[in-house]
């Protein structure tokens, strides 16, 4: 193997090189093109020779098993990879633009941008985790943005597929990670859990909200372990206009235990889509870094911390669902539609402690009028629908910390619904099936449409012995 | 090319049956059968033909240890298998006998070695149980891949160069890429007898283009199998464990 010998021109399996766009640590990179592709590509090739750093050589390994099984569109698409005992290599399609590391240089940014930004980050990080993959190198480089919106994630050298070995889990000679963002739990060698990558992302919105890194950047063990028992300068302190809801939301990801972090990437990106309803703690409030009693009970729970039984990143998610239900309110009389809706949210979430809920209504605006929200005697139209949601969850006794409330706006009913689960990461959703069916037969009802188009499970619920399920179980009954 | 890999089918015609089935479904160009056709279950006799014409159709079957004793010493054995062994040694006539005692201890396919228990020493039998001796066992052989069975758990170990071996449980139908950089060594789980907690009996299917290992479970009916071992005058024990798949 000559590695060294690259020129402009030389053609690789079919990929011609044209020219070299970077050269870091572990590999290099050629824009590369071929005839009949069309795609921007790179064809990124490692540093293997004598004396290169042997952990490049692994990571290398890693995205060569990683990244061929990933797709969507929050990862450069895997073009090609080349066979390890000729040459290896990977083409992957190429990013246009610049990665977030060049944006954060104008840090402080808005807040406004910064949870704009970070609400697609967290987007894309949960749908990566969705596909059984932990990254653990979230950080600005290898964070980029499609022109259309989406956040790719890129670099999947240190990243662990939980359906794959990991390469990695017998060279924890030093912690694997980069050491501004790494996580608390992955500087003590644990690679098992995804909301190290939550950790990893709080680091990044703290350095986009206050254009600094949160632990600085320590080079040593020693350096990196401070954060087990170290809470960082609030944000507030760094920039005094971050509001409140953005410190609660970057601090809560910076917790030390990750029980008490956003459980999952989705639960974090509904935080940063909705900061009206990000529920304001302590961590809100903070000036200045912990006194020295938070900082020595924290270094007792750092020093516990043990390597806990291996869990999936899919068990993870499923124990911190996103769980909507979805009320009409639009009309009085389905009391028992909305306590059969209560009763399976109910017991949905009795196995989930950690799961979200959201519960929302449709408000239907006209196309005439648009603001019209008075209702004949004058009400606000959209304050009585709040409390009608408030009023309906109350049974279900929920902290406000696992609850939000909703009431939607737009023409169409299902369609409102469907674009708040695409983009707020639900996981479940529940809506009563109703309707008079002779209503339905000409327009075609809300819980059929959604059920058949969302992108999550739907359960649609049913209250046994209302006239609507008996005019379902007479329509079953002449169609069979 | 598509392997199919089968082992310690041990007389359990009712598995063997359902991984066949499932393995024909979904289609493969070649049969290695690593071992272990008799022992613990009731139907040896159905099994070792079954076996003896898939050979003849071109698969690769390789000797077991329970295979062995037929012919060889049981003295090694604990009393459940030496028992089973001993009831076996009178169902299978003399062909079948011979069929089995031909048997090689490995086989060796291009940058792949297919054995029953390991790859430092096939007669010894002794087990890969973890990854001192899977690095043992890859440390002997210039094979890129070592395919074997005996232990009835499937695991995967993998191994670079100057580094020890890591064991990685597969998630049955999920692929695993062998990556041509290390060795690999795929301890492939029981058809007959599973050991790792699942009923399900286990097969697996290599692709020597894509380099890809896939481990597939297969419901079987455990009831049948169970009840013939009763009704045989078996040990009970070896139709119980059946159903816990340890």
């Amino acid at each position: 193997m000559h590695q060294d010998k690259f020129t402009p021109g030389q053609i690789i399996d079919g990929f011609r090189l044209e020219e070299e766009v970077h050269r870091g640590g572990m590999a290099r990179l050629w824009r590369v093109t071929k005839p009949g592709e069309k795609r921007p590509m790179l064809m990124k090739i490692p540093f293997l020779g004598e004396g290169d750093d042997p952990s490049a050589i692994i990571g290398f390994e890693v995205e060569h098993m990683i990244l061929p099984r990933l797709s969507g569109p929050h990862v450069p698409q895997c073009i090609a990879a080349g066979d390890f005992a000729v040459l290896p290599y990977l083409v992957m399609e190429r990013i246009p633009g610049k990665s977030l590391e060049v944006r954060v240089r104008d840090a402080p940014l808005a807040p406004e941008q910064v949870a704009w930004m970070g609400g697609k980050i967290a987007g894309a990080l949960g749908d990566v985790h969705r596909r059984h993959v932990i990254h653990f190198d979230i950080k600005p480089a290898n964070i980029m943005f499609r022109e259309d919106g989406p956040a790719v994630l890129l670099d999947y050298g240190l990243a662990r597929h939980d359906e794959l070995p990991d390469l990695l889990a017998e060279e924890s000679d030093m912690p694997i990670g980069t050491a501004a963002y790494i996580a608390p739990e992955q500087v003590l060698g644990i690679r098992t859990d995804p909301r190290s990558d939550i950790f990893a992302l709080g680091c990044v919105l703290y350095e986009m909200t206050t254009g600094r890194l949160p632990f600085g950047n320590p080079q040593s063990r020693t350096g990196m372990r401070r954060r087990l028992f170290q809470d960082p300068a609030p944000p507030r302190a760094v920039v005094p206009h971050c509001p409140l809801w953005l410190q609660e939301v970057i601090l809560r990801c910076l917790e030390v235990d990750p029980d008490d972090r956003f459980q999952t990437a989705g639960q974090l990106a509904h935080a940063l889509q909705n900061p009206d309803q990000v529920v304001l703690t302590d961590r809100a409030q903070r000036v200045r870094g912990p006194g020295f009693v938070d900082n020595v009970k924290s270094w007792w729970r750092g020093n516990d911390r043990k390597s806990g039984p291996v869990a999936r990143v899919a068990d993870r998610l499923d124990r911190a669902p996103i769980v909507m239900a979805a009320l009409d309110l639009s009309a009085d009389d389905h009391e028992a539609i909305h306590d059969a809706v209560r009763r399976q949210v109910r017991s949905l979430l009795k196995g989930d402690p950690a799961a979200r809920f959201v519960c929302a209504t449709v408000l239907k605006t006209s196309l005439v009028r648009i603001d019209e929200r008075l209702d004949p005697s004058g009400q606000n139209i959209y304050l009585k629908r709040l409390v009608a949601l408030k009023e309906w969850a109350r049974p279900l006794d929920l902290g406000a910390e696992s609850l939000s409330l909703h009431v939607l706006e737009g023409v169409d009913p299902a369609e409102v619904l469907l674009d708040y689960v695409r983009h707020n990461q639900v996981d479940h959703l529940v809506l009563g099936a109703r309707g008079h069916s002779a209503m339905r037969r000409y327009l075609g009802s809300v819980s059929s449409q959604v059920a058949a188009q969302a992108p999550c499970t739907v359960t649609v619920v049913r209250a046994r012995g209302t006239a609507e399920s008996r005019d379902a179980e007479a329509s079953a009954d002449a169609e069979a | 090319m598509r392997i199919v890999f089968l082992t310690d089918i041990h007389a359990n015609r009712e598995a063997f049956e359902a991984c066949l089935a499932d393995a024909r479904r979904r289609g493969y160009d070649r049969m290695v059968l690593l071992g272990d056709f008799v022992g613990y279950g009731a139907d040896p006799s159905w099994v070792v033909d079954v076996c003896a014409r898939l050979v003849d159709d071109g698969a690769t079957a390789l000797l077991g240890n329970h295979d062995a004793a037929v012919f060889g010493s049981d003295e090694d054995m604990n009393s459940r298998a030496q028992a089973a062994i001993r009831w076996t040694r009178g169902k299978l006539d003399a062909a079948q006998t011979a069929w089995l005692k031909a048997l090689p201890l490995s086989v060796r396919e291009d940058d792949r070695l297919y054995v029953h228990a390991n790859g430092w020493s096939p007669e010894s039998w002794g087990y890969v149980t973890g990854p001192d001796e899977a690095e043992r066992s890859m440390r002997k052989t210039d094979a890129r891949a070592t395919f074997c069975g005996h232990t009835h758990v499937p695991v995967i170990y993998h191994m670079s160069p100057a580094r020890p071996a890591a064991p990685f449980v597969p998630v049955p139908d999920r692929p695993v890429p062998f990556l041509t950089s290390r060795c690999w060594l795929a301890v492939i789980g029981s058809v007959g007898q599973p050991r790792d907690g699942m009923a399900a009996a286990c097969w697996a299917v290599y692709d020597t283009d894509t380099r890809e290992i896939v481990y597939r479970r297969v419901p079987y009916d455990v009831d049948a199998a169970a009840t013939k071992i009763r009704d045989a005058g078996l040990p009970t024990s070896l139709a119980e464990r059946l159903y816990r798949g340890r």
